[in-house]
């Protein structure tokens, strides 16, 4: 970064901003503010023109027809593969499996790995700061196979007690399934050193990527995780894609999860012979446009960087918090040394969702309630929270917007 | 006292909002309504009167005393709660039978449907369901009675 920066990055920013078609939108008359980031991210024009070209031009069933139309879906699908193996820095595009999502893909380890390795007894580490989609499937597990779900306890702070942590890790540990950035909180926790203490006593990790994936640099074989799962509508790409990375060799020895077309080798009435990776977990006709505009989204990313986005999301988040905590009676949720782009808040006396209401009616977007994390918002002693999530095409004019609509409806609401 | 009818109810209600020209004019009127709208005791604030909601809780108590439903309830946030007491206003008083065939249109006329909406999930859709279910349980006693 050069000290011409911050001059550049205002003129980039327009330059951005110009490329979100949703974000000349207004709402109730007003220029939509939309700060909902974490919940989904919004579409540049290059993806949303990738999937009319697919659908326009190209669109065949892929890995099947031997006409053009196929070959050239085939080629957009798997290229994505390739991208999305750059992304993640995984060492091969055989550990890239398509998935709907980070759900899906949790579940799939969950009901494969999950069922063959997990036993009576075993446990499973989850950290308080869990969304459902990362609590949910293992405490399925866990019931079905008496197995025990233990929790990491979260400080008042936001963060992870890392030593409670390794005092709860033994050889009965089979997995550590965290997130790497809380998406009610925004804290980022140290994964690397997590996973390092995990694998000395033998446990496999999942890290949750639905959040971490679009702020910071991910590196699977750095971190050496075992699995890492993410979404693509949080990437700036469509719903309904994600990418579930497990290393090689666990992949190849996990049983199989849908059965189905394109996962099988050769198919009998006595035997079937699976397909080999990814494939084998990719059973009946994906979700090809979708996949194909992850791929648009991923460059996106890239082409602008990620250490620029992230600079500028940084003083987002500076810039949010100052003002935000100098707002009489309200409180910072999450307050880690580490956070990405995020600011949770609870204000006295008032429900998050009344503010939430009133920002509307000022075309503001923000999310509020447990964002899908009722244990750590009991954890905290409150109902939930208000969270404005800012992303790489929000400016400072917008929470100086969104500071005037909370001074506005704690007024109206007091 | 004579009993107003539903829709006469429903009507002013109507009327009222038809005066605001503004959407903070008529939050601040729903805000204010919630606030005037007594606190339930806190031995009714239990897992039995409770309606869920996603993000807000609304609780939700009847009592039937000659022939007539009489509600009462609270809520957690402001706003939901001022929606409350116009339902409360509305429904409250009424004989079952009048209570099941109200359509509440005033809802979308004053433009608050978005708050019933399935997104908004504050539970206010699930207390008209159960508003119109105690009026359906009493009809039901009722009619065992006078049998
Ligand atoms: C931390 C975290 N994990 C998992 C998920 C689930 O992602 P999806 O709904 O895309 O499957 C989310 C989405 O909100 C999330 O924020």
């Amino acid at each position: 970064m050069t000290q011409i920066d911050s001059i550049s990055l205002d003129l980039d920013l327009q330059a951005i901003r110009s490329q979100f078609p949703i974000l000349s939108r207004t709402i109730n008359d007003k220029p939509l503010v939309y700060l909902d980031n974490a919940a989904t991210s919004q579409k540049p024009r290059c993806v949303i023109d990738t999937l009319s070209d697919y659908y326009g031009r190209y669109n065949a069933n892929i890995h099947r027809g031997i006409h053009t139309l196929a070959e050239e879906a085939t080629l957009a699908y798997e290229a994505t593969r390739f991208t999305a193996q750059e992304f993640i820095g995984a060492a091969s595009a055989e550990e890239i499996i398509f998935s709907r999502g980070t759900t899906e893909g949790i579940n799939l380890v969950a009901y494969t790995w999950g069922r063959q390795h997990i036993s009576a007894g075993d446990e499973i580490l989850i950290s308080g700061m869990e969304h459902h989609s990362n609590i949910v499937p293992w405490q399925i597990l866990c019931q079905e196979k008496n197995a025990v779900l233990k929790v990491i306890p979260v400080t008042d702070e936001g963060e992870l007690s890392m030593e409670v942590y390794k005092s709860l890790l033994s050889e009965k540990t089979k997995l550590v399934s965290i997130v790497q950035v809380s998406n009610a909180l925004g804290t980022v926790n140290p994964v690397k050193e997590m996973i390092d203490a995990a694998h000395a006593v033998g446990a496999k990790v999942l890290v949750d990527g639905a959040q971490s994936a679009v702020h910071l640099d991910i590196d699977v074989q750095d971190l050496d995780c075992d699995f890492f799962a993410f979404s693509g509508h949080k990437v700036y790409a469509p719903t309904g894609i994600g990418v579930l990375y497990g290393k090689k060799e666990l992949l190849e020895s996990m049983p199989v999860f849908h059965g189905g077309g394109e996962m099988i080798k050769e198919v009998s009435f006595e035997e079937t012979t699976y397909n080999d990776l990814p494939y084998k977990y990719e059973a009946g006709t994906p979700n090809i446009a979708d996949t194909i505009a992850l791929k648009t989204a991923l460059d996106f990313i890239q082409n602008i960087g990620k250490a620029t986005i992230r600079k500028h999301e940084n003083e987002l988040l500076a810039y949010a918090t100052t003002q935000l905590e100098s707002i009489p009676g309200l409180r910072i949720i999450g307050k880690a040394k580490e956070k990405v782009s995020l600011v949770s808040f609870v204000v006295k006396g008032i429900h998050p969702q009344d503010i939430g209401i009133l920002l509307d009616n000022l075309g503001i977007a923000v999310r509020t309630g447990h964002h899908c994390t009722q244990p750590l918002m009991k954890r905290f002693g409150i109902p939930g929270t208000v969270r404005a999530s800012f992303a790489m095409y929000n400016t400072k004019e917008e929470i100086d917007i969104l500071i005037a609509g909370m001074h506005k409806s704690i007024k109206m609401l007091s | 006292m004579s009993q107003q009818a539903i829709l006469e109810i429903e009507k002013e209600i109507i009327e009222d909002f038809a005066l605001f020209d503004s959407w903070e004019d008529k939050y601040e009127y729903i805000i204010d309504l919630g606030k005037k709208l007594p606190v339930l005791d806190e031995e009714h604030k239990i897992a039995d009167n409770k309606i869920k909601g996603c993000q807000s809780t609304v609780w939700l108590v009847a009592a039937y005393e000659d022939g007539r439903v009489f509600f009462k309830a609270d809520s957690d946030a402001v706003i939901v709660k001022g929606l409350v007491s116009m339902l409360i206003k509305v429904l409250s008083g009424h004989r079952p039978e009048e209570i099941l065939e109200a359509k509440l249109d005033f809802i979308r006329e004053i433009g608050m449907m978005t708050h019933l909406a399935q997104t908004r999930s504050n539970g206010l859709l699930s207390m008209i369901k159960q508003m119109k279910n105690y009026a359906l349980a009493y009809q039901t006693l009722q009619g065992l009675e006078n049998k």
